[in-house]
């Protein structure tokens, strides 16, 4: 049986000449995750599993040298194939949108939270509202750069799924994440020389 | 364009937190089988490995497919 299999079975039967047996009830086991992975998230078939689990395998096969055995080969399987389908669904449900259009959505120029046109604060509240949001403006423009601010604007308020924005400015997932990581970093650092703390900056917008 | 104050808020939250020693999505990814067996097992995987634990807390598609994931193991074990 599939899960009675020790990591070691698992790889030596991979690997050799005749691994048809292991592949099948490997294949069947990845169906298996992801039908459950999948079941009330999004509009995904039967032909959609077999094919995440397809290509699933074959990065398997692909990666079985990188496998450091700290955990089940099972559990390492199954990230891949999670990986392989969510990749496939993000790219489905994103793929109308432009980031240019998205971007445009947040760069009018007019960066006015909702909580400054709440007419039930009081004026001197807005008043610190408004001139922390006029700070926290001029140091995104004048510490980040355009690839930062368009990586920033898209996942942060666009809600763009990190890989579907690294698509499209020719990068990578991790790579944009470090994009981000040192946006983030700039802006801590000048918000923090600015002299506003982060106790000071969230209660400003409580309420 | 209005932006809600719970976005606003999530971002400052995201800035000011920002730590020099975060790892990336790849490095996430390479400890993500251990650190949901350790879940899996009622252990503290969080403690055991803090920096998975930021980086899921911070990356919104790593932390999609670590739950689909620990979805996956409930399930089949």
């Amino acid at each position: 049986m599939t899960e009675e299999r020790s990591n070691q079975e698992w790889l030596d039967a991979l690997r050799s000449p005749e691994p048809d047996e292991a592949l099948a009830e490997l294949r069947t086991l990845l169906v298996r995750g992801l039908r459950y992975a999948l079941a009330d998230r999004f509009n995904v078939t039967e032909d959609d599993l077999e094919d995440f689990a397809q290509n699933a395998l074959l990065r398997i096969l692909d990666n079985l040298h990188t496998f450091r055995g700290e955990s089940r080969f099972t559990t390492w399987a199954h990230k891949i194939a999670v990986r392989v389908a969510f990749t496939e669904l993000r790219r489905r449900r994103w793929q109308e949108v432009s980031l240019q259009d998205l971007i445009a959505r947040y760069d009018d120029g007019d960066f006015t939270p909702a909580a400054l046109t709440n007419h039930t604060a009081g004026p001197e509240r807005r008043t610190t509202q408004r001139l922390m949001l006029e700070t926290i403006q001029r140091i995104i423009a004048e510490e980040l750069t355009e690839r930062q601010r368009q990586a920033m604007t898209a996942v942060m308020m666009g809600g763009m799924p990190l890989e579907e924005v690294a698509r499209r400015m020719g990068t990578n997932r991790n790579a944009l994440y470090k994009l981000l990581h040192d946006a983030r970093q700039h802006l801590k650092k000048r918000l923090l020389a600015e002299g506003l703390t982060p106790q000071e900056v969230l209660a400003a917008f409580e309420g | 364009m209005i932006l809600e104050p719970t976005t606003l808020k999530r971002i400052v939250r995201s800035v000011l937190s920002t730590c020099p020693d975060e790892i990336g999505c790849d490095e996430c990814f390479e400890q993500l089988d251990r650190f949901v067996e350790l879940k899996l097992a009622g252990k503290n995987a969080a403690e055991a490995m803090p920096l998975v634990q930021d980086h899921l807390d911070r990356c919104p598609d790593c932390r999609e497919e670590f739950e689909a994931l620990l979805a996956v193991l409930r399930y089949m074990t």
